[in-house]
């Protein structure tokens, strides 16, 4: 009893006749079908050079295009050829020309004869596992596709557009439930040979010629019909991206492949000469009985499709530079944004830096320059101060500073004196915690040496400014987390809304805050607000000031922040 | 487009006839051979570690455009077998800065080649370069039927004054300029051609400060499956058909990208920067190596505390520079 192995080949033919030797040098007879579009030139020089070996032969060549019968076809009349010549197989393994066995052919010869009965075909009806690649499931097996999905793209859409319009639907011959799976199967002669030759073969045969994909369906469908002890997944490690490609195996996975204890990996790129001889050396007495673990594989290339299709958050690169809207992620970690606070308080930047371990930024978007902590002129990523080249492109500037300071999170002052230039952007970021106190803007007037009407003017300006801010952190599209307070709601109960800000910052150890930043002294500003309103300039974000200094004993009542979400 | 795409083609056959031939080694070029095509002027001492690099690398023949060079380079690629030369006194801002020539070359001998656009200080690095040969890599991107590969330029400069370090023929110039800016890349859309227009680096805050808008564009597309009716636009950063332009991703992942490490920075390069100003024949009426030259008169430094040392392609991608993709 042994093991006899089909070979489908159509390229890297020196590969093919590697792999081949080795079946035979441990006894295993190979079927070899090569694609009948592989220059005769060429098939004929392939079949000389293995002409020497007795268990090797060549079954008759079809034309295999990907998704089309060739392929079944070809497995099929090596098959035929396998179980007819070589009477002492019993488990047929169906392989490619860019298969290459893991571990010693001894190995897989044992397994199998631990399992003599047994099929192991990946088989699973359509219903239940969403595999499939481009929507073509479970029209797979209703429709007609006659037409090539790779050459003629064109007909084979129309084609498909056509037969849902007029709702054909074909019939699927007597007790036959469509499974689908990995086209590399292992089977046993009983199955085999009942497929084969059953009577209703030509039947069957008409059906799945016009089904999409049938390599993946004809044997996998029909083993259900006659097989009794089915194992649902296949011996070869094959892996498959988003867009259904094979995987591909290089040099540098020798360790992973090696770890696997899979018998057989396909696809192996032709040039990784390293694998080749490693695994492809003549068999030592040693023998192992691991089951086959490819979990690490698995990830590995899990993670290589999600890499695809997801993406790393808020990194813009090269080859990744999406619509807008369409991030994932705006940016690539949560940031604070203060409006008003630095104005309020004199110590503001430090005390925060003290109380939340954040690098806390000034302006970052005042006109003269991007005011980074400490004074810095140059930050993380060689990232500069120079306001020409962060006006330049203020989208990259925000998020190249978040992305290059990842792990250490980032605050800074914003005001309706800095450019305005990212607005949208921090408003539609889930990443970014909003807190403004409104009208705070005023406070650095207030304290200034200014003649009055330029005053007047500036705060026009500035409020209009940050009312325009306001507007966009309160439209249905900000995904930000916004704080806003008028200045005369903040001041009444300042710790409060400073708690909770700063809790959000620091969730991973919530203490009260025992220090408090030490407000400018503002004697006199309601009356400040009051010579604005008299000189017709109505300043209204701050809230309502009184003219005189505050009673203190009436304003003791503590309001709860407004908060949008 | 197309009419734009049919000019650039006629433009390069007709500044063919500025090209002769003065080594012709084509006939060894195989079908399914990766080609690398760059022109050079001056540039000799560069070669024998350029050549090492790229034949490491798995490139099968070099197409060189010599652009009238007085300091030997013929000498030096004579009766190499995987180098062909042709020579040139054209002027090489007529000639669109050699994309005409090389665009001729390609559509004479690189036709379903992947062919590789460099100048000879910029070196390929792709994912996993490390383990795998180029062919891997262009056998990957046939496999998903993508036509062309983005690499962008990545400005290496020494931690010092740039004429401290000489450079000696042969030397990996990587060992001298081994640092690089890490993350203050601005990237924008340009519409016309469809491909992203990036800007920053150590060239952009060092030399471009007060006028951003003209600093270098660094997106480049230099690995191309080489079609004859295909055509760069200007330099390596665009071409046409303009589906070629679109190596990035902008509705979900990453796709898998590249790395051009760029060494212009030795200690070459002040010599070469007068040179240049004084030919004016480079991008702009040469504004580039005007500014060189107004800001290396005073303090050629361009490193700076948060500059990164190369290490390797990990590295790079790990900083979101490059990306494997589903390249695994």
């Amino acid at each position: 009893m042994t093991l006899g192995v089909i070979m489908l080949v159509h390229e890297a033919l020196h590969r093919a006749t590697e792999v081949a030797r080795h079946w035979t040098a441990s006894g295993c007879p190979v079927v070899i079908h090569v694609d009948a579009s592989v220059p005769r030139k060429t098939y004929r020089s392939f079949r000389e050079a293995l002409a020497q070996d007795p268990l090797i032969t060549f079954s008759a060549r079809h034309k295999c295009e990907w998704g089309m019968w060739g392929l079944v076809a070809a497995a099929q009349s090596a098959s035929e050829l396998m179980l007819e010549r070589f009477p002492d197989v019993r488990h047929v393994y169906l392989s490619s020309g860019s298969c290459l066995p893991l571990r010693p052919v001894a190995e897989l010869k044992d397994y199998l004869d631990a399992r003599p009965r047994t099929d192991f075909i990946e088989s699973a009806t359509t219903a239940d596992v969403p595999w499939t690649v481009g929507g073509l499931d479970a029209e797979r097996f209703t429709l007609r596709f006659p037409f090539s999905w790779k050459k003629h793209r064109f007909l084979f859409d129309r084609y498909v557009k056509f037969q849902r319009r007029i709702g054909m639907k074909r019939r699927i011959p007597n007790g036959l439930v469509p499974h689908m799976g990995s086209q590399w199967w292992c089977l046993t002669r009983q199955t085999l040979s009942a497929i084969l030759q059953d009577p209703e073969r030509p039947a069957y045969d008409a059906y799945f010629q016009k089904v999409w994909i049938p390599d993946e369906s004809y044997f996998q469908s029909l083993a259900r019909l006659y097989s009794t002890d089915i194992e649902s997944r296949s011996l070869t490690l094959s892996k498959f991206d988003y867009q259904g490609k094979p995987h591909i195996f290089y040099d540098d996975h020798l360790q992973l492949l090696r770890r696997s204890d899979c018998f057989v990996a396909r696809k192996i790129w032709p040039g990784a000469d390293r694998l080749y001889s490693a695994f492809l050396k003549p068999e030592t007495a040693e023998r192992r009985t691991a089951e086959p673990n490819p979990t690490k594989i698995d990830r590995l290339f899990a993670k290589a499709v999600e890499r695809r299709t997801i993406g790393r958050p808020g990194l813009y690169m090269q080859s990744r530079f999406l619509h807008h809207s369409w991030e994932n992620g705006v940016t690539s970690a949560p940031y604070s944004v203060f409006q008003g606070f630095a104005e309020l308080f004199e110590d503001f930047e430090p005390w925060l830096a003290r109380a939340t371990g954040c690098q806390v930024h000034g302006h970052l978007f005042a006109p003269k320059r991007a005011e980074f902590a400490s004074g810095q002129h140059i930050l993380n990523g060689a990232l500069t101060d120079n306001a020409a080249l962060r006006d330049n492109n203020p989208r990259a500037f925000l998020t190249n500073l978040i992305w290059n300071t990842r792990g250490e999170r980032q605050c800074f002052q914003y005001g309706p004196g800095d450019k305005q230039g990212n607005n949208w952007l921090m408003a539609k970021d889930s990443n970014a915690q909003i807190s403004v106190i409104s009208g705070a803007w005023a406070v650095p007037l207030f304290k200034s040496n200014l003649n009055f009407a330029d005053i007047r003017k500036e705060a026009a300006k500035l409020q209009k400014i940050e009312s325009e801010f306001l507007d966009v952190l309160r439209s249905p599209w900000a995904k930000a987390r916004v704080r806003i307070w008028t200045m005369a709601e903040f001041i009444e109960a300042p710790m409060e809304p400073l708690q909770s800000v700063v809790d959000e910052i620091r969730i991973r150890s919530p203490h009260r805050l025992t220090e408090a930043p030490r407000m400018t002294d503002l004697t006199g500003f309601g009356k400040f607000l009051q010579n604005l309103k008299n000189q017709g300039m109505h300043p209204y974000l701050m809230g309502d000031f009184s003219v005189t200094p505050d009673d203190p004993d009436s304003s003791n009542l503590p309001r709860r922040p407004y908060l949008v979400q | 487009m197309r009419i734009r795409r049919k000019r650039r083609i006629i433009r390069a056959v007709r500044k063919s006839r500025q090209l002769r031939c003065k080594q012709d080694h084509t006939g060894h070029i195989k079908p399914g051979h990766t080609l690398l095509v760059t022109t050079a002027r001056n540039e000799a001492i560069r070669f024998p570690y350029f050549l090492q690099y790229y034949r490491d690398m798995g490139i099968d023949h070099f197409l060189v455009v010599d652009n009238d060079s007085t300091d030997g380079l013929m000498d030096l690629l004579r009766g190499m077998p995987d180098v062909s030369v042709w020579y040139t006194k054209g002027s090489y801002k007529a000639a669109n800065f050699g994309v005409d020539w090389m665009n001729a070359l390609k559509r004479k001998y690189a036709h379903g080649h992947w062919t590789l656009v460099v100048d000879p200080d910029e070196f390929f690095i792709y994912p996993f370069c490390d383990s795998r040969p180029i062919k891997a890599l262009t056998d990957w991107l046939d496999s998903g039927s993508l036509r062309s590969f983005s690499a962008m330029l990545l400005d290496m400069y020494p931690k010092g004054r740039i004429d401290e370090f000489p450079y000696a023929a042969g030397q990996n110039p990587m060992d001298i300029a081994s640092w690089f800016d890490a993350g203050n890349y601005s990237i924008k859309k340009n519409y016309e051609y469809g491909n992203l227009w990036i800007q920053g680096g150590p060239r952009a805050r060092a030399f471009f400060v007060d006028k951003p808008y003209q600093a270098p564009a660094l997106n480049k597309i230099p690995l191309v499956k080489w079609d004859r009716h295909y055509a760069y636009v200007s330099s390596t950063h665009a071409l046409l058909p303009r589906g070629l332009n679109r190596v990035y991703e902008e509705w979900g992942g990453e796709k898998a990208s590249g790395m051009l490490l760029h060494t212009k920075f030795l200690n070459t390069f002040p010599v070469k920067a007068q040179e240049e100003l004084a030919r004016k024949q480079h991008y702009g009426d040469s504004v580039e190596y005007e500014a060189y030259a107004a800001t290396l008169q005073r303090n050629p430094d361009l490193w700076c505390k948060w500059s990164e040392r190369y290490i390797n392609w990990r590295q790079l991608e790990i900083l979101g520079l490059m990306s494997k993709g589903n390249w695994a």
